[in-house]
């Protein structure tokens, strides 16, 4: 059972290019559909828990899946079938890059991809904070929908990192307190 | 003696960057990847941001959680492979635990309104600090003040964000445009070079 548990999450690891959203599907193929381990009920639950607890998505699942199924040991089989690959992937990238990198024409080849990824993070951020701010996507820009407190948090958020550099995991946290606060009590 | 201390001293600050990294990051690899950038290049200093962004598209073109790519390649960087082994283990421990004192009452959890609340307006948070790192990156590929890197940016932007084309795409495409780039200037360099002789 184990062993079955970690080659699921091996090929959920390998094929899962793109970040966690792209884990999702292939982690209900194969313990939903496949191994039949769970109920596409019990599944969902998992998709909520995962996404509203630190951590990568896909190792907060495979961790989930794995507890539900064969306890603390289920955990760690299914973590390190999904890490493995990405490990061994990596690593070779990684070698090579270290090794190359200081060529004048890979240089020029990652100087054309950098602004993209500054465009990656950007495009990752709008949508946090339009979820922030109207709870939901571009569609979902509207006054009705607007969310005054999480935009003066995120205003004030912005301010304090620029100008006094504030810690960003205290940002992130601060934000969460006072916000709860201001939500329980106005 | 000392040498092995420094090396310590080195794997130490990687677990414990990793660690706090992932235990305190809500929603997708980008998110870590602009805390990595503020904690590795800003905070500690170990590497440029230039390598922070390749270290992105590595992450992000890889199979895998984007962080723990990420971790593997900057832990390589730091300690070759017991390097990327410590990092690994930093990023991954904290969901495990986490996730494994959840999934016991995640009923409970999930039903919770004041743990919906707090995580609600902590996107606003995270917002702002990625937010933060996007400025500051986007001030940089600005002051190059190279035509075909200010406009792949809004670009990219544009597709990603407004089109929903894929992250993955969008780096395939730039990597084309890039080797098209160098073949242009080889060829220049050719006919310069040709021309003196």
């Amino acid at each position: 059972m184990l062993l079955k548990l970690f080659f699921s999450f091996i090929q959920v690891g390998l094929f899962s290019v793109g970040g966690g959203y792209a884990a999702i599907p292939l982690i209900q193929d194969q313990i939903v559909n496949t191994l039949q381990l769970m109920t596409l009920a019990e599944f969902t639950d998992l998709i909520t828990i995962a996404e509203m607890t630190p951590g990568p998505i896909s190792i907060n699942s495979a961790t989930f899946v794995g507890t539900r199924i064969a306890g603390i040991p289920g955990a760690i089989i299914c973590t390190l079938g999904c890490i493995l690959p990405a490990f061994i992937i990596c690593l070779t990238l990684a070698f090579f890059y270290y090794k190359y990198r200081q060529f004048s024409g890979v240089q020029k080849v990652l100087a054309a991809l950098r602004p993209a990824v500054v465009a990656l993070i950007a495009s990752a951020g709008m949508a946090i904070l339009l979820l922030a701010l109207f709870n939901g996507g571009l569609s979902d820009i509207s006054s009705s929908n607007f969310r005054g407190i999480e935009c003066l948090l995120f205003v004030t958020g912005l301010y304090c990192l620029r100008r006094f550099k504030v810690n960003a995991i205290a940002i992130i946290f601060g934000s969460g307190v006072i916000g709860t606060l201001l939500y329980t009590f106005i | 003696m000392k040498n092995s201390t420094t090396d310590k001293n080195i794997l130490w600050k990687l677990f414990h960057a990793t660690f706090t990294l992932s235990a305190f990051t809500f929603g997708g690899g980008f998110v870590i990847v602009s805390l990595m950038k503020k904690k590795f290049v800003e905070e500690l200093g170990w590497f440029q941001e230039e390598e922070m962004l390749d270290i992105t598209a590595i992450a992000q073109s890889s199979p895998g959680p984007i962080p723990i790519n990420a971790s593997v390649i900057i832990g390589y960087r730091m300690h070759g492979l017991l390097g990327a082994l410590v990092a690994i283990l930093g990023t991954s421990l904290p969901p495990m635990i986490i996730i494994s004192i959840i999934s016991v009452f995640y009923q409970q959890f999930r039903e919770n309104t004041v743990i919906a609340t707090a995580l609600q307006v902590m996107r606003a948070g995270v917002a702002a600090v990625i937010f933060d790192v996007v400025l500051n990156l986007a001030k940089n590929v600005i002051h190059t003040r190279r035509f075909v890197y200010i406009s792949v940016m809004l670009i990219a932007f544009i597709l990603t964000f407004f089109m929903d084309v894929s992250a993955m795409l969008i780096i395939l495409a730039c990597l084309a445009i890039g080797i098209i780039e160098l073949l242009l200037d080889l060829n220049a360099k050719k006919e310069t070079t040709g021309s003196e002789g």
